[in-house]
């Protein structure tokens, strides 16, 4: 597995560029993952942030765009403006998740 | 993280286009689930609905499509037992409970989605004339209709699926 030093981290990536240690995750990580997609982040982002993280302790797995449209109270269209370049993977890149194998 | 970047080898944007020709269930959903998740990696979707598949975006049919259980032999079921009035209906809500189990949305929320990620949908010109359809029975996420020179202007440069 590759490492990179992120945020003054050395943290472990898989092959897609996916943290493969959630536990390893902060903040600062998040902003220096986010800030290589291209994106600042805001409170908005935080709280996709922080719901996927949640539920993927809860579930084990990152939860898809649907889920997370469904439950973090933001909506199909705010994913698309806080992650235009595919909120399907983007949202759990900068959680520190998996990369989701959801189709929806 | 090169695989961020929704690029193709030729460093274009990648754009996908999927042709729906197909009203029935199960023909329905592989088009749009498709369309959708290209949208969800950052690669630009386009839609282009012709034939039966104009039932998809149809507002009165869009929420009652069904699964052939006539002529289809991965069904399992001897065609006379298929044809038995209510059939397809039945087969049609026992796959539709299976996809909520999945959490798989409905077709028109699908439709819906699609809509909001940003994928453009069109419907065939030629079909609607055919089904004798005007724009007030589609579902207003139809950007355009477009007739068949047309659809190849918007396709330029896309990688195309027929279903």
């Amino acid at each position: 597995m590759p490492t990179e030093t992120i945020a003054g981290h050395t943290i472990e990536l898989d092959a897609n560029g996916f943290m493969t240690d959630a536990a390893a995750w902060n903040r600062e990580i998040a902003l220096e993952m986010a800030a290589r997609v291209g994106i600042e982040l805001t409170d908005k982002h935080w709280k996709v942030i922080e719901f996927c993280r949640k539920d993927a302790k809860e579930k084990g797995v990152a939860p898809g765009l649907r889920r997370i449209t469904k439950n973090a109270g933001v909506s199909m269209r705010d994913m698309y403006q806080l992650f235009p370049k595919g909120p399907g993977k983007l949202a759990a890149l900068v959680s520190g998740l998996p990369k989701p194998k959801s189709c929806v | 993280m090169s695989e961020e970047k929704p690029v193709s080898s030729e460093d274009k944007p990648r754009k996908v286009v999927i042709i729906c020709s197909k009203g029935t269930l199960d023909m329905a959903y592989p088009g749009l689930i498709l369309a959708n998740a290209a949208r969800m990696v950052g690669i630009d979707a386009m839609v282009f609905f012709t034939f039966w598949g104009m039932d998809i975006i149809t507002k009165k049919k869009m929420d009652k499509l069904k699964v052939a259980t006539v002529g289809n032999p991965s069904m399992g079921i001897p065609t006379f037992i298929g044809s038995i009035p209510g059939m397809s209906a039945l087969a049609s809500s026992m796959m539709k409970k299976e996809m909520e189990k999945l959490e798989l949305p409905s077709v028109p929320e699908l439709v819906e989605i699609l809509d909001a990620s940003g994928a453009e949908l069109y419907a065939c010109q030629m079909a609607m004339d055919m089904f004798k359809l005007t724009r007030d029975d589609l579902v207003p996420e139809i950007k355009d209709v477009l007739d068949a020179m047309e659809f190849w202007e918007k396709a330029e440069g896309a990688q195309i699926v027929f279903v």
